[in-house]
């Protein structure tokens, strides 16, 4: 079943003429640029004492998780952006000790930061998504990236269906209901059913073939689209395509979607529903939706688990001594 | 000679339902029914006059819903041969005295099966993923100031216990398959705190006696098992107030069922049993009484 839909994705490619669709998914696959291939070859060096290690200055961009901090600090010699209360001038007085960045989906490594990072080799980013990193300047200057890709996969496809379901069958909505006190015998309001319906799926990589395979076990069609741009690939042109009766999911960036549309097209009612883990200024949300029954609004907690952020944190980390030990990395992408 | 033709001419009364229901369930389908069946409700209003009598000829019954019927209740109609539920669960009949009666009985079957499935995976995913407590915590203004949400438990590659592998049951073992979940068969019933542990989560789309709710709730205050995504309840409308508070709780007023496509197979379900039964056909979902 999932090579079929692996093979049907390259073989037709098709523009968003969506037959009845019912659900348009977006993920992070879109977020890595096939077209940046990248040699892995590593310098010869020889390995680091652990008191070697202790002395090779790190900086996390934001706080991103207790245990990862935590070891950070333990293992190199940790310094956080966020609590400077001059950047530019810790910078540049730290500039000769950083030789790794952390970061994550809200902060990463921009062409400004690399720039003020002379001796910068390696940035390992507590996410699967790249965007925040200036990948092309990484190249040029010959420093490793790697992400968490794999450990985080099952925790968004899962996300991904649960925000089907409570869009369509109105789980949050219910919940709020009884809370208040409201619910009354006999009294009843229909929802939409989930199972059966179909399916579009926007970025066929790990998430997406993932969330496929549990869409089929609902009975899901599953329609799929790719195209090379990302940035607002779900306008007003898809968000009409699916209606009405159609709901929106996005698991993936906020700026692929076209967000004061999306709002007016959900306030309007030209559009079904939404369930959002992801928005284009986090976390600032459009207010506009608070009111609304038929969206589901979330903070990005698609890898939001105890379990997954344990493994993302343990690949950053393992990413990072493999480099300063000069043994091979673990997840490069760069 | 005017008389003779009248009598040709006057249309035969449709066969008489009776409709037994709480004053607050309606049916949705009832315009349509009454276009087939002379229908007698008990909460017609105004009154309908020739309930008393009618009904006692009524040899098919209607039951909306969770409304019990009990051996009194067939006592006052005596002429009753079949009653329709429209629920998939058959607890609110007393099933001893249709027995005795020789009353044949026809549940929803299976139509609601796939929304009840779909609902309890939603429940699950909604309870350890926390979406609904997230959901508030978005719409209160609070992630801006907080910055992180409290991490959740990961929904794949649990083990996952169902109660009752039946249509209900079995489209859930599907649905979790695909969640890489292991599916332990249970045998017997353990204790909840046994069962389940600090972390783990129950889903409740069945009936609300099938759990103790007291020692539930208890357990849930007290952060002894790790959650539950709740549809059904001991005494309905009424759900536990200390249940309000919990962030690991979901609660659902028994909606597992409420779809759209749900309702339009159990009208084509009761539709179809009806002019079964009244042309003497097999009937569909027919419970054994025996």
């Amino acid at each position: 079943m999932l090579a079929t839909i692996a093979r049907r994705a390259h073989l037709s490619r098709p523009s968003f003429s969506f037959t009845h669709p019912f659900a348009v998914l977006i993920n992070q696959s879109l977020l890595f640029p096939s077209h940046l291939n990248f040699s892995t070859t590593s310098v010869a060096r020889p390995p680091l004492s652990a008191a070697k290690m202790e002395a090779i200055g790190v900086l996390m961009m934001c706080p991103m998780n207790n245990y990862l901090e935590e070891e950070l600090d333990k293992r190199f010699n940790l310094f956080r952006y966020w609590k400077q209360p001059r950047p530019s001038e810790f910078l540049t007085q730290h500039a000769q000790t950083i030789r790794a960045v952390v970061g994550n989906a809200s902060a990463g490594a921009d062409a400004k930061l690399i720039d003020a990072l002379p001796k910068l080799e390696i940035v390992s980013s507590f996410s699967v998504g790249l965007d925040k990193i200036d990948l092309n300047k990484c190249k040029e200057k010959g420093i490793r990236v790697t992400n968490t890709p794999d450990v985080l996969t099952d925790d968004v496809a899962d996300l991904a269906i649960g925000l089907m379901l409570a869009v369509l069958r109105r789980i949050c909505e219910c919940d709020k209901y009884v809370r208040r006190g409201e619910w009354k015998f006999g009294d009843f309001k229909l929802s939409s059913k989930f199972s059966g319906k179909r399916v579009g799926i926007i970025g066929l990589g790990r998430i997406g073939l993932a969330i496929a395979k549990r869409a089929e076990a609902f009975d899901c069609p599953i329609t799929c689209a790719l195209t090379p741009e990302t940035t607002h690939i779900v306008n007003r042109e898809v968000m009409d395509a699916l209606g009405p009766k159609g709901v929106l999911i996005n698991i993936g960036r906020g700026p692929h979607v076209d967000e004061p549309e999306l709002v007016s097209a959900l306030v309007e009612g030209r559009l079904g529903g939404a369930g959002l883990d992801v928005f284009q200024k986090e976390p600032e949300v459009p207010e506009q939706l608070f009111g609304l029954e038929n969206v589901v609004l979330l903070p990005h907690v698609g890898s939001g688990t105890i379990e997954t952020r344990k493994d993302m944190a343990d690949l950053v980390l393992g990413n990072l001594e493999a480099h300063f030990a000069n043994k091979p990395l673990l997840t490069p992408v760069v | 000679m005017a008389a003779a033709a009248d009598q040709h001419q006057r249309p035969q009364p449709l066969p008489l339902l009776l409709l037994h229901r709480f004053a607050s369930f309606n049916l949705s389908f009832l315009p349509v029914l009454r276009t087939k069946y002379t229908v007698l409700d008990p909460f017609a209003d105004p009154p309908d006059p020739s309930f008393p009598t009618l009904s006692k000829s009524a040899r098919v019954m209607l039951c909306v819903g969770p409304k019990p019927v009990t051996s009194e209740d067939l006592d006052r109609y005596p002429s009753l041969e079949y009653i329709l539920g429209t629920s998939a669960g058959i607890n609110n009949f007393d099933l001893a005295a249709c027995r005795r009666r020789v009353i044949r009985l026809t549940s929803a079957g299976d139509v609601f099966s796939v929304d009840v499935a779909d609902y309890a995976v939603g429940l699950a995913i909604d309870v350890l993923r926390r979406v609904s407590a997230a959901d508030r915590f978005v719409r209160a203004g609070s992630w801006p100031v907080q910055n992180e949400y409290t991490l959740g438990s990961k929904v794949s590659g649990k083990r996952v216990g169902i109660v009752g592998l039946g249509s209900i049951g079995s489209r859930v073992a599907k649905r979790f398959e695909a969640f890489g979940a292991a599916l332990p068969t249970t045998q017997g019933s353990k204790s909840l705190t046994s069962a389940l542990g600090k972390t783990g989560v129950i889903v409740n789309v069945g009936r609300g006696p099938l759990i103790d709710e007291k020692e539930l709730v208890e357990l849930l205050v007290r952060g002894e098992i790790g959650g539950a995504g709740l549809d059904v309840f001991e005494n309905e409308p009424h759900v536990p107030e200390p249940l309000f508070g919990l962030d690991n709780v979901v609660l659902s007023p028994h909606k597992a069922v409420l779809t759209l496509d749900s309702f339009a197979a159990l009208e084509e379900l009761i539709f179809s049993n009806l002019e079964a039964f009244f042309s003497n056909q097999p009937l569909r979902a027919e419970v054994e009484l025996d």
